[in-house]
């Protein structure tokens, strides 16, 4: 008798149980580890700092009735506006040199490497070896005052002066963030290079097509997944670097992130902060989306 | 050396050979014409150098060695993008970013038409291969059939002068593909231009081709048209490459005026005549050939042939139309093989009987 369970509720749990041995299921139990991760690493956090941003700061506590200053803040200060287009123009300038310059690399990797192709990407990803601080330390190195680059065309007498535009601007963040995120642009690149079918392009040619029409009718179009991954990987990134303008930026290549750390640290106004990161957070992502939206014309007819 | 076509040569293929680095793909200096108007094929197993030589006429390779000549112009260095050939490839090679429209129209692009003659002609491709209406249609959305009529349609709508085909029925399904071999010599038919075709298939060959290459080893072995290439083999490999073939040991006995006299093994003496005899088969010990519809059963003792002998049967294999026999002549060591149709109120005999064999003088060649 105590084994009849009350109506209705066999099924459920009937249910349930074979649930639990779908294919469904196992995939969320295998997804599971990672998910807890992300939950506490990183979904947590980020809720937190949407609780913060509502708060206000007093002294070392906070004010926790809700409130909209900080963002009103955020958008209406002239002084973080100038360094949110800042960072988008940097960042934008970045990706658009770092995409310029990886594909001729993993074009030339993907069509004319013949043999060995793996050890090239090894090669590509050397500078990756060394820590990221230590690559943006070596541009002060090669690009300061008396670096190597202003000593080098002082002796050979192309210069008189050292040149000056090129350390503590943006300029300099620019050069320096190009080169550290150049493999994040040439992998995706050579990967969707990889993908095209070659005897697409020896139609091309047989259609009349030579090299450089062959190149921007069938090799760029089917390269575009590549290049808009490249793209976003570089642009979403770089947009929130702090440690490259810290260091060779000066004052003048000063980018958003900067002031959001200055707001958790000496400025000790952690909404503001807060405001600030979910602010760039909407941007960077709101300009992602339209990335991708504008370009789903090459994504989606690829889809095989 | 002779650099005159012949009239109504249009490809004119001279000693040329390919290596690649140190793999030699056509090695013995190959000399082919192909002439204007006719679908021609490149048969033979794959690694037989048949798609290299394609490629080479369409440009997409260069011979290490020799010429090809189009229209009596060399096109040694001569990119596919200048040549007067398009090609449809193995894969249809089909832009997977451009839609059917687009996929057809790529190669107007060079010809600077105005926008209302593109479409005509697009529109008027696509009905050469059954595809109108289906402009605006993603090409990745097309099934194997319409990716290779798309393909077809593509290189057509330029107007070549030689259309190549690389294997291009090979991806196709067997009902598919035997429509495909009719429509495709149809369309040639109509177009009336000239198709150069490579194949492994030999009865796709034999059923669409005016004239055929058999490759082997980087080398023509024969080239002849399916018939003569069917009737008249002039090696064993060809032979058995095309078709079935019953091969007997054969020894020449002397020469006539009405062919050449030998003692086959298991046919006894016989006189092949000259035409049944290639001009390479020479020295004493050579083989004959029969093909298993050359050589009849004859099941009762009204049917006389030119020449007979009583066979035993080892195996009947029955395939409804036809019926195969495999048979044991007396002095043969090897099985041959007969084929008999099925017609009216013919029996099927039982393997363990015996039966009589016939055939005549025309039912035999001579290979090297």
């Amino acid at each position: 008798m105590s084994a009849v369970p009350a109506e209705g509720k066999p099924l459920l749990g009937g249910r349930f149980r074979f649930w639990l041995k779908s294919e469904e299921a196992s995939g969320f139990k295998l997804l599971s580890p990672a998910f807890l991760y992300a939950l506490v690493m990183l979904a947590a956090p980020l809720a937190m700092v949407v609780v913060i941003s509502f708060w206000t700061q007093e002294l070392i506590d906070f004010d926790r009735s809700f409130t909209l200053k900080n963002y009103e803040e955020a958008w209406t200060d002239p002084i973080y506006r100038v360094l949110m287009l800042r960072s988008l123009a940097i960042s934008g300038i970045v990706t658009v040199t770092t995409v310029i310059l990886a594909f001729p690399i993993a074009y030339f990797v993907s069509f004319h490497v013949k043999h060995h192709k793996p050890l090239w990407i090894l090669l590509i990803t050397i500078p990756f070896w060394t820590s990221y601080l230590l690559r943006v330390f070596l541009w002060k190195v090669i690009l300061g005052y008396n670096g190597v680059l202003n000593s080098g065309l002082i002796e050979l007498g192309l210069i008189e002066e050292p040149l000056t535009f090129i350390l503590y601007n943006a300029t300099t963040v620019v050069i320096t963030l190009a080169h550290a995120w150049a493999p994040f642009a040439i992998l995706p690149i050579f990967v969707s290079l990889e993908k095209i079918d070659r005897s697409l392009l020896e139609a091309a040619e047989d259609l009349g097509d030579g090299p450089i029409q062959r190149f921007f009718r069938v090799t760029l179009p089917l390269a575009m997944p590549g290049v808009i991954a490249a793209s976003l990987i570089v642009f979403i990134p770089t947009v929130g670097d702090y440690v490259t303008p810290r260091l060779v930026g000066g004052n003048s290549g000063l980018m958003i992130a900067n002031i959001i750390q200055l707001q958790f640290g000496q400025a000790s106004n952690a909404p503001l902060g807060a405001a600030l990161a979910l602010s760039a957070m909407v941007i960077v992502a709101a300009i992602s989306v339209l990335i991708v939206w504008s370009s789903r014309r090459f994504t989606k007819r690829q889809a095989r | 050396m002779s650099s005159t076509p012949s009239a109504g040569t249009i490809i004119d293929i001279e000693r040329v050979e390919k290596r690649f680095g140190q793999v030699a793909a056509l090695k013995k200096g190959i000399d082919a014409r192909i002439r204007e108007g006719e679908f021609f094929s490149l048969l033979g197993p794959s690694g037989c150098g048949k798609t290299t030589l394609l490629r080479m006429i369409a440009g997409l390779d260069d011979p290490t060695v020799g010429e090809i000549r189009i229209d009596g112009k060399p096109m040694n260095g001569v990119p596919a993008n200048h040549r007067p050939t398009n090609m449809v490839f193995q894969s249809y090679a089909i832009f997977p970013h451009l839609n059917v429209f687009e996929n057809v129209s790529y190669g107007l692009r060079k010809q600077r038409l105005v926008k209302a003659e593109v479409e005509r002609r697009v529109a008027e491709a696509l009905a050469m291969v059954s595809l109108s209406g289906y402009e605006k249609r993603a090409s990745h959305a097309m099934s194997g059939g319409q990716r290779q009529r798309i393909a077809l349609a593509r290189a057509l709508v330029l107007r070549p002068r030689v259309l190549l085909l690389d294997e291009p029925l090979s991806a196709l399904d067997k009902q598919l593909r035997e429509q495909m071999q009719i429509e495709l010599r149809h369309l040639q038919r109509e177009v009336g231009i000239t198709f150069v075709l490579v194949t492994h298939d030999q009865s796709e060959a034999l059923t669409m081709s005016d004239r055929i290459a058999v490759m082997f080893e980087g080398n023509i072995a024969q080239l002849d048209s399916p018939e003569m290439l069917y009737r008249r083999p002039i090696s064993k490999r060809v032979a058995s490459f095309i078709g079935v073939m019953n091969f007997f040991p054969a020894s020449v006995t002397g020469e006539s005026a009405k062919g050449v006299e030998a003692e086959i093994a298991g046919l006894g003496p016989m006189t092949v005549p000259k035409q049944q005899v290639p001009k390479d088969v020479t020295g004493r010990e050579v083989t004959a050939g029969v093909r298993p519809e050359m050589m009849t059963l004859l099941f009762d003792e009204t049917e006389t042939a030119e020449r007979e002998v009583m066979a035993e049967i080892d195996d009947v294999v029955y395939y409804g139309d036809m019926s195969y026999y495999s048979l044991r002549l007396p002095g043969c060591e090897e099985l041959t093989t007969v084929s008999m149709r099925n017609t009216a109120g013919r029996p099927i005999l039982k393997e363990g009987g015996s039966v009589r064999v016939g055939w005549g003088q025309e039912s035999v060649v001579l290979l090297s």
